[in-house]
């Protein structure tokens, strides 16, 4: 790694002793040695474990629940369904005001995606907890699936969430999140070109080393302590307080250094039904997913779709941009409407376009609910702006990197949303990339600046 | 049948923090009697190393070396109020708060020293080491250790602090879309440079070249560390990753990271990145959030330079060696 200290040499002062200083990790030792202690390092006397019953359907009516072969199984110590849930219907974002809530803890009456969680079964070993799992007998009648967003959005859809009442998140906008700026349609008739394109992406898995989980442990004092490698303690704590009914008084989370994230372990999902075993049994309880459940079942990346069409002028000015960008939340928000929203918020992407329309949808699907990851919101439309972007410079027979500088944001420009630009680098960002991949460009893009023009 | 050669660009920007704000992280910071510091969080370390640039967010406010720091973590009975380590808003958001609650620390710390030393407060500078000096006077000093017994046993002060950081809750106007998503953004430009097997799709990721702006790099290693795993894992959602390969079909996905495919030791680019500094007005020192930011160009440089090397688009992700196959296929003349 180099730093290239000659750019914005002006705005930095380089007298400081300990910042901008390479210091060893203090905790790296301890990593390599395999001595840092993780939350699963942890065993208490007397401790239970939890494992799921989950649905094999995308889409089934629950027609009744057997769990007395699970309970007589050898080392059962509680079955735990939808009806010892304080608080089964919840979301996770109802902490910012994102409601409505729209997600079962347990499954109550119905499944929604292949994968979901029916019935907890709590035992004296991980064997047989899983054993048991195996003896809970589910009466399911198999609903019509719903498998993609458009889909999903055509009249007469199968409805994928009651709780929603439609397939898409509803907005104080209306069925999605809208940024409008100047006169779209005008910029398309007065340009040179006009590109219409649409991309795509697979749902993807965070990949942690440590996959998702906890374990609980009833306090003398009547409280618990949830030891946890959640990203967000007071996140997790709040919300598994609302679910549990349980004043937050009564919750002590420890968390520690955690064994990757990426936006993984945002969900509440293995807290609050821990809890509620440790807390009806009165003895610790372990739930952690094993491999195949971090992949296959905890939230993905979504999949997402964005259609992107440009208004292009042959001198290389970009005059409109409209974009409707789809995100899958599979069965359940999640955190998806904030994706969505974060989306719009993001598009046209660091260019400054005179004339902008953006329409984010978040979708329901019988889907495996998807959420946050890395770069929320914003990696798939950056694919998808970036390799417009290209289409749209091939186009007009432009250099790539040249089409970037003539439309590349700097400050004070206004974006979509209304905001002055502050703090932009795009294009020195570019100049590097140019001299660092020895992909030459005109000097007049050399000497550009992301200061104010005139300035 | 040929091995194709081709070169691709992309540009982007990431906001920091949480879209739209309303998203606070407190901190406290106190002295033990030894002068050395406590940073209490309830924010969480996922491995990205947050307690280190906490320590020295610290370090550098009071006027310390960094190892006379130490930040306790992930504790709702003793850490105060954090939204949580994700949205690129730790080192910001945290980073900020630490500033605020070791600035009131010095302070105090000042003011017993200046008792010590009976000059003013304002007075009087830290040497970085351990020591407080009066300004112009370099002889007249006091070690922190010293100033720390004081305020415990002599003085009854209490050397801390509390630190807080909100960015205001921005709500979306509903018919134009006029809202403040981010108060900065990170920057970055990508060159990839790839090899297309026309016979097999496969592709090669033969070199990644990386720009990335970051307002400030607050430890270089520790930067480097995050912008090059961020770049691979960009490379890996490029080329590599999905849960549900031949979705609604359910049956193929990786159930382990054998089946889930990723790329390993032997796929890994040559990988380059530079830096750029331009420190933000409201960033710790500067500083703002690259740890998302640094996974997203490399796909649409990827997406690029496969076209440019076999001339066909593949705009759906992952970029398969069957989807590139197809593409050829169809583009073929019969």
């Amino acid at each position: 790694m180099e730093l290239r200290k000659s750019y914005f040499a002006d705005q930095r002062k380089d007298d400081l002793h300990e910042i901008g200083q390479p210091r060893p990790r203090s905790d790296s030792p301890g990593h390599v040695t395999g001595k840092t202690a993780y939350f699963a390092d942890r065993n208490f006397p007397g401790m239970l474990h939890l494992k799921m019953v989950r649905s094999p359907h995308h889409h089934a009516r629950i027609r009744s629940i057997d769990t007395s072969e699970a309970e007589k199984h050898p080392g059962v110590v509680k079955v735990l369904t939808a009806k010892d849930v304080p608080h089964n219907v919840y979301t996770i974002l109802i902490l910012i005001q994102i409601g409505p809530e729209d997600e079962t803890v347990l499954a109550d009456g119905k499944v929604r995606w292949k994968g979901e969680a029916v019935v907890a079964v709590l035992a004296e070993t991980e064997r047989a907890a899983q054993e048991a799992a195996a003896r809970v007998k589910v009466d399911y009648e198999v609903l019509p699936a719903v498998f993609d967003m458009d889909e999903a959005l055509k009249p007469g859809a199968p409805i994928v969430n009651e709780y929603h009442g439609r397939n898409y998140y509803l907005y104080d906008s209306g069925e999605c999140r809208k940024v409008r700026f100047g006169d779209v349609e005008a910029g398309f008739t007065g340009a040179d070109h006009v590109l219409e394109q649409t991309y795509q992406s697979s749902p993807i898995e965070h990949a942690p080393t440590e996959t998702t989980g906890c374990i609980v442990a009833p306090e003398g004092n009547g409280r618990f302590t949830c030891y946890t490698n959640t990203q967000a303690m007071f996140f997790t704590l709040d919300n598994a307080s609302i679910i549990l009914q349980m004043p937050g008084n009564k919750l002590h989370f420890v968390g520690g250094t955690v064994g990757g994230g990426f936006g993984g372990k945002v969900d509440v999902i293995v807290e609050p039904i821990a809890i509620l075993g440790a807390k009806t049994t009165g003895r610790p309880v372990c739930f952690i997913y094993s491999r195949e459940e971090e992949m296959q079942i905890s939230s993905p990346r979504a999949a997402e779709k964005v259609v992107i069409k440009d208004g292009v002028m042959n001198d290389g000015r970009i005059v409109a941009r409209k974009v409707t960008g789809y995100t899958d939340a599979g069965a359940y928000s999640r955190h998806s409407p904030y994706g969505a929203q974060k989306g719009a918020g993001h598009y046209p992407g660091p260019y400054t376009i005179p004339n902008v329309w953006i329409d984010t949808y978040c979708v329901y699907t019988n889907r495996t609910p998807s959420s946050a990851m890395r770069g929320f919101g914003v990696t798939i439309g950056d694919f998808a702006l970036e390799v417009q972007m290209d289409k749209l410079a091939r186009l007009i027979g432009m250099d790539p990197l040249e089409f970037r500088f003539i439309n590349a944001y700097r400050d004070g420009d206004i974006k979509a949303h209304r905001q002055p630009t502050e703090g932009a680098a795009l294009i020195e960002c570019m100049q590097e990339a140019s001299r660092a991949a020895n992909w030459p460009v005109a000097e007049k893009f050399m000497a550009m600046s992301s200061y104010a023009k005139g300035v | 049948m040929a091995i194709r050669r081709g070169r691709g660009v992309a540009a982007i920007n990431y906001p920091t923090g949480m879209n739209l704000g309303g998203d606070p992280t407190q901190a406290l910071v106190h002295s033990t009697p030894t002068g050395n510091f406590m940073v209490t969080l309830s924010s969480v370390d996922l491995g990205q190393g947050m307690k280190q640039i906490m320590a020295q967010i610290c370090a550098e406010t009071i006027g310390v070396p960094t190892d006379r720091v130490v930040v306790d973590t992930a504790d709702t009975d003793t850490g105060p109020h954090c939204m949580g380590t994700f949205a690129s808003r730790g080192t910001h958001r945290a980073g900020n708060a630490v500033i605020q609650a070791a600035r009131e620390a010095r302070q105090v710390m000042l003011e017993v020293a200046a008792e010590e030393l009976e000059v003013n407060a304002s007075d009087l500078e830290t040497d970085g080491q351990g020591n407080i000096l009066v300004k112009g006077a370099p002889q007249k000093s006091i070690s922190i250790f010293d100033v720390a017994l004081s305020a415990h046993f002599k003085r009854g002060r209490s050397i801390s602090g509390r630190g807080m950081f909100l960015i205001p809750r921005s709500y979306p106007e509903k018919e134009t879309g006029a809202m403040k998503p981010s108060t900065c953004y990170a920057h970055a430009c990508t060159v990839a440079e790839v090899e297309v097997d026309d016979e097999t799709g496969e592709v090669t990721v033969l070199t990644v070249k990386n720009v990335f702006e970051i307002g400030r790099a607050l430890n270089p290693k520790m930067v480097e560390q995050q912008l090059v795993g961020g770049s691979w894992m960009g490379i890996s959602h490029a080329l590599y990753e999905t849960t549900e390969p031949y979705y609604p079909n359910r049956d193929h996905g990786g159930t382990d990271f054998n089946q889930y495919l990723m790329p390993g030791p032997g796929d890994l680019a040559e990988t380059e990145i530079i830096v750029l500094e331009r420190p933000s007005a409201d960033g710790p020192y500067g500083a703002k959030g690259p740890g998302e930011m640094c996974a997203n160009p490399q796909i649409p440089a990827v997406a690029n330079a496969v076209f440019d090397a076999v001339g066909v688009r593949i705009d759906t992700l992952p970029i398969t060696p069957e989807r590139i196959l197809r593409a050829l296929k169809a583009q073929a003349p019969n």
